[in-house]
C-alpha cells in the first residue's frame, strides 16, 4: 500500500482529537505529557464536555497546557491548582474542572492545597504527573525523587538523611474521605495507555456523582531529566519508579481498595 | 435586603455590601480585626434557598490566605464578582496572587484592614501597608485600583464602586481600610439587593471568561504567562496605559475648607477622620487649615495636590505609618512648599490634638 | 449638640451592649454616631471599653481623647478615665468596688449604685441598663421613645420580650443615680 492509499478517508482508523489544537507540543520526545494530554483530549471528547470543561494547568513543564487542549483554562499560579479548581467548580457547579500538575506543583509548593481540596470533598478531577523530578526547571530533586536518584540538587543521590522520604502522596489522599476515586496509571505502553484513558474517563465522568475528588496520578518518565534514552527510561520507571509507586487503583466508589 | 438604615461595624458592612451588590463568591481566611468580614458572610449564608438573605452567592472558608486568594484567582476567571477580604499578615501571604490576578487581569474585590507591622504586629489600626498596596505588593510592573474609605458608610458604598471598577478595567481593586474603621460602628444607609448577574450578563460583562468553550467561539485562556519577551512588553505596554486611563478619569478624593486654607493636612482613612478633628480645632484657633483626603490611593489625586501646592503655605501628612503617602505628596506638589509626615507606629492611633500641635510646630512653626 | 462618651468596665458588665443601645437609640433619632470598642485580647475578659458619640453633625475622628461623660464601672477604669474627662464634663461611677473615690473638682460627678441594686432585685442581666438609665437622667441626648426603638433594633427578635424589663430598669436608674460632687 502507497502512502496515497494510507491517507484515503476509508482507511482512516484514527485520528486526533478535536479537542487538541493544533499547536505542536513543546514536550521532549519520549515525555509522558503529550500522551497524558491527548487521553484527557479524547476523554473530554468522548463525554461530550467540551463546551463545559474547565482546565487548570500548572507551574512545571505543564504550564502550557492549555496550548494544547482546545477548552477554557487557566494558568495557576506555582501548587495553588487546587485551590483555582475549587472556586470554578463551586461558582460553576455545571462545569466539569480538572487541575492538571506534576509532583512539586501538587506534592511539594501546594500540598495545603492539594490535602485540603481533598478534604473538601471538592467535585473535581485532579490529574498528577509524578515523574520524581524537576523537569523544567532543569532536573532539581521532586518530593518524588527515589533514594539514591540523582538530581542536580541532589548529584549525589537522594539521601533520606538529607531530604527525607519520597513521597508517596497518592496513597496519603487517599485516606482521606474526600476522595471518591484515586487510581495510579501510567502511559508507557498501548496496555497502560488504555488503563490510564478509562481511569480518566471514570475520573471525569465522577464529577456528576459529586462524591468527591477523583484523583489519577499518573506515573510518568523523563528521560531527558534522568538524563536516558526514552527506551531506557521507560525500562528504568518499571524496575525502580513502580516498586515505590505501584500501578492499580488504590481507592474506587469511596472505598479502600484492599491489597 | 431591602434598603435600610443600620448601625452596623466597618467589617459587616463590607459583607453586607457584598450580598446586596450581588457577588457571586467570597473565600477568606479569618485574622484579626477583619473576622467579621466572614462571620456576618457565614451568618447571613446567603447560599442558601432557605435562608433570609438569599442570593446565591457561594461563601467558603479556604485553609490559608494563599488558597483564598486563588480561590478568588479561579472563581474570578470564570467572570463572576468574588471577592476576599484579610489584614496585613494575609495580604502579604495574598501578594502572590495579586500579582497573578494583576498580570491576567482579573477582575476581583479585596479587602485589607491594616493592622500594625512589621512581622506579625499587633492587631491594633495601622497604614503602614501603603507601599505595599500602591507600589505592588507582589512582583512586576502592575496595580492595584485602591480605594481608602473613612466612614462605615463608604465601606458599604465601595464595595458597589470597586466591581464597576473592576470589571471596566479588568483590574483587581483593593479596598484598603484599617482595624478602627473596620471594628467601628455608624450608622450605614444599606441598598436594595443588586441581583446576581444571570448567565446572560456574565457572559456579556465578562466575555473573556473561563466558563466552557461554546463552539461559537476559541477558547479563553487565563493566564500571566507569557515567554516572548517581545510580546510581553506589549501586555506591560497594555498595562501601563489601562493605568495612564485610570490616572486620568478614576481618581477620587474629598477636600474640606481647601479653599480659603493656608495649610493643608493630606491624610486617608481614619487619620483622615482625626485630622478632620483637628482641623475643626485648628479653625476655633482660627488657623486655616484645611484637609485633602486622598479617596483613590491609585491613582492618586496628584493633579489637586499640585494645585493645592501653588496657594497654600504647607502640608502636612498624617498617617499611622512612618511616612510612605508623603513620598506621593512630595512628588505631586514637586516640594515647592514644605511638606512634613507626622505619624504614629504600632496600632497607635493618634490623638486630634497631637496632630494639630504636630501642625503647629513642624509647617505653621 | 455632640456627645463624646467613654463607657468602661470589666468585660461582661455589658459595657458594648450599652453603647451599642446608646448608638443605635441615636440613630432611630436620625443622629449621627459612632461606636468604637478597645478590640483584641482586651476583650477576652479584663477591662472592656467603648467610645460613643452621637451628634447632629457628621462625626470627625473615631478616636478621641477628651470626653464629655465619662461611666466608669470599675476602679481600674475610673483610674484611666477620670483625667480624659474635659472640664466641665461628667463622671459616672458605679461605687460598687470603688476604694479611691474620684479627686478631680473641675467635673461634675455621680455616682449610681447599679451593681448594689440589680443584685439586690435578682435583675443582674439589665445592670447596664439602670446605668444607661442614670446618664440619659443627667443628660437626656436621645429620647425614650428611639430607646425603644434602638432597644429593639439592637437585641435579636428572640430576646425583644425582654425589653420592657430593659426599659423598667432605665427607669429605676433615673431614679438611683446621685451627685457626689457638681459644679
Amino acid at each position: 500500500m502507497s502512502n496515497l492509499d494510507i491517507v484515503k478517508p476509508e482507511n482512516l482508523v484514527y485520528k486526533k482529537s478535536n479537542v487538541l489544537t493544533e499547536n505542536v507540543m513543546h514536550y521532549c520526545p519520549g515525555c509522558g505529557h503529550g500522551t497524558a494530554h491527548r487521553l484527557v483530549a479524547e476523554v473530554i471528547e468522548e463525554l461530550g464536555i467540551q463546551d463545559k470543561t474547565v482546565g487548570v494547568s500548572p507551574v512545571g513543564c505543564s504550564v502550557l497546557a492549555y496550548n494544547y487542549l482546545d477548552v477554557d483554562f487557566q494558568e495557576a499560579a506555582h501548587g495553588r491548582a487546587p485551590a483555582v479548581a475549587t472556586a470554578i467548580k463551586r461558582l460553576n457547579p455545571d462545569c466539569y474542572v480538572f487541575t492538571y500538575q506534576g509532583d512539586g506543583d501538587l506534592a511539594a509548593i501546594g500540598t495545603a492545597e492539594t490535602i485540603h481540596a481533598c478534604n473538601r470533598g471538592e467535585n473535581i478531577t485532579m490529574i498528577f504527573i509524578n515523574n520524581a523530578i524537576y523537569g523544567m526547571t532543569g532536573g532539581q530533586m521532586a518530593p518524588t525523587t527515589l533514594l539514591g536518584m540523582k538530581t542536580a540538587t541532589t548529584p549525589y543521590g537522594r539521601d533520606q538523611k538529607l531530604n527525607g522520604w519520597p513521597f508517596q502522596v497518592t496513597e496519603l489522599l487517599a485516606q482521606l474521605p474526600g476522595t471518591y476515586y484515586v487510581t495510579r496509571q501510567s502511559v508507557h505502553t498501548p496496555a497502560n495507555v488504555r488503563k490510564a484513558k478509562a481511569a480518566l474517563k471514570k475520573a471525569f465522568e465522577n464529577q456528576k456523582l459529586e462524591k468527591g475528588v477523583s484523583f489519577v496520578e499518573i506515573v510518568s518518565s523523563c528521560n531527558s531529566g534522568w538524563k536516558m534514552t526514552p527506551v531506557q527510561a521507560n525500562k528504568w520507571m518499571e524496575e525502580n519508579m513502580f516498586p515505590q509507586y505501584p500501578l492499580g487503583d488504590i481507592k474506587v466508589d469511596g472505598e479502600l481498595v484492599k491489597k | 435586603m431591602a434598603k435600610e438604615l443600620k448601625l452596623m461595624k466597618g467589617n459587616e458592612a463590607i459583607a453586607r455590601a457584598m450580598i446586596a451588590s450581588g457577588a457571586d463568591g467570597y473565600f477568606g481566611y479569618p485574622i484579626t480585626p477583619q473576622s467579621e468580614v466572614m462571620e456576618t458572610l457565614m451568618a447571613e449564608r446567603p447560599w442558601d434557598p432557605n435562608g433570609d438573605n438569599y442570593t446565591g452567592m457561594v461563601v467558603l472558608q479556604a485553609e490559608s490566605e494563599l488558597a483564598s486568594i486563588n480561590m478568588v484567582y479561579g472563581g474570578a476567571a470564570t467572570g463572576k464578582k468574588v471577592a476576599t477580604s484579610s489584614s496585613s499578615p494575609g495580604i502579604s501571604l495574598m501578594a502572590e496572587g495579586l500579582t497573578y490576578l494583576a498580570g491576567a487581569e482579573i477582575p476581583c474585590v479585596i479587602m485589607n484592614a491594616m493592622r500594625g507591622g512589621p512581622g506579625l504586629g499587633t492587631i491594633q489600626p495601622a497604614q503602614s501597608d501603603y507601599f505595599q498596596s500602591t507600589k505592588g505588593g507582589g512582583h512586576g510592573d502592575y496595580q492595584l485600583y485602591v480605594m481608602a474609605p473613612s466612614s462605615v458608610q463608604e465601606m458599604y458604598d465601595f464595595v458597589f464602586d470597586a466591581w464597576d471598577i473592576a470589571f471596566k478595567y479588568r483590574n483587581p481593586v483593593l479596598i484598603l481600610t484599617d482595624g478602627a474603621i473596620g471594628q467601628c460602628m455608624e450608622k450605614c444607609y444599606t441598598r436594595d439587593n443588586v441581583p446576581r448577574w444571570t448567565e446572560e450578563e456574565r457572559r456579556a460583562k465578562a466575555p473573556w471568561g473561563t466558563w466552557g468553550k461554546p463552539a461559537s467561539r476559541g477558547h479563553n485562556i487565563i493566564t500571566s504567562l507569557e515567554l516572548e519577551s517581545s510580546r510581553q512588553e506589549v501586555f506591560n505596554q497594555k498595562l501601563q496605559a489601562k493605568y495612564a486611563e485610570m490616572k486620568e478619569k478614576e481618581v477620587r478624593y474629598e477636600a474640606l475648607n481647601c479653599d480659603d486654607a493656608d495649610y493643608i493636612f493630606v491624610s486617608y482613612g481614619t487619620s483622615a477622620r482625626i485630622c478632620m478633628k483637628s482641623m475643626e480645632l485648628a479653625r476655633a484657633k482660627g488657623l486655616k487649615v484645611g484637609l485633602l483626603r486622598p479617596i483613590t490611593l491609585y491613582p492618586f489625586p496628584s493633579k489637586q495636590i499640585a494645585e493645592l501646592a501653588k496657594r497654600v503655605k504647607g502640608m502636612l501628612c498624617v498617617e499611622m505609618s512612618a511616612g510612605q503617602m508623603i513620598e506621593d505628596v512630595k512628588l505631586a506638589a514637586e516640594c515647592k512648599i514644605p511638606i512634613e509626615h507626622y505619624g504614629r507606629f504600632g496600632g497607635i492611633i493618634p490623638t486630634p490634638e497631637e496632630v494639630l500641635e504636630a501642625m503647629e510646630n513642624k509647617i505653621i512653626k | 449638640m455632640t456627645e463624646e462618651i467613654i463607657i468602661a468596665g470589666f468585660g461582661g458588665q455589658g459595657v458594648l451592649s450599652m453603647g451599642k443601645i446608646l448608638a443605635y437609640s441615636g440613630v432611630m433619632e436620625d443622629k449621627e454616631v459612632l461606636w468604637m470598642p478597645s478590640y483584641g485580647p482586651e476583650q477576652r475578659g479584663g477591662t472592656a471599653n467603648v467610645t460613643v458619640i452621637v451628634s447632629d453633625e457628621r462625626i470627625s475622628s473615631p478616636i478621641i481623647s477628651k470626653f464629655d461623660t465619662a461611666i466608669v464601672l470599675n476602679q481600674q477604669s475610673l483610674d484611666k478615665f477620670e483625667k480624659s474627662v474635659k472640664p466641665g464634663g461628667m463622671l459616672i461611677y458605679d461605687p460598687n468596688g470603688i476604694t479611691h473615690e474620684p479627686t478631680r473638682r473641675d467635673i461634675n460627678i455621680y455616682k449610681i449604685p447599679a451593681t448594689e441594686k440589680a443584685t439586690e432585685k435578682g435583675i443582674a442581666k439589665v445592670f447596664n441598663m439602670i446605668v444607661l438609665g442614670g446618664f440619659l437622667k443627667l443628660k437626656p441626648i436621645v429620647g425614650s421613645e428611639f430607646i425603644h426603638k434602638g432597644l429593639e433594633k439592637s437585641l435579636p427578635a428572640r430576646h425583644h420580650a425582654l425589653i420592657p424589663q430593659n426599659e423598667e430598669a432605665i427607669e429605676l436608674g433615673k431614679t438611683l443615680i446621685e451627685p457626689v460632687f457638681t459644679l
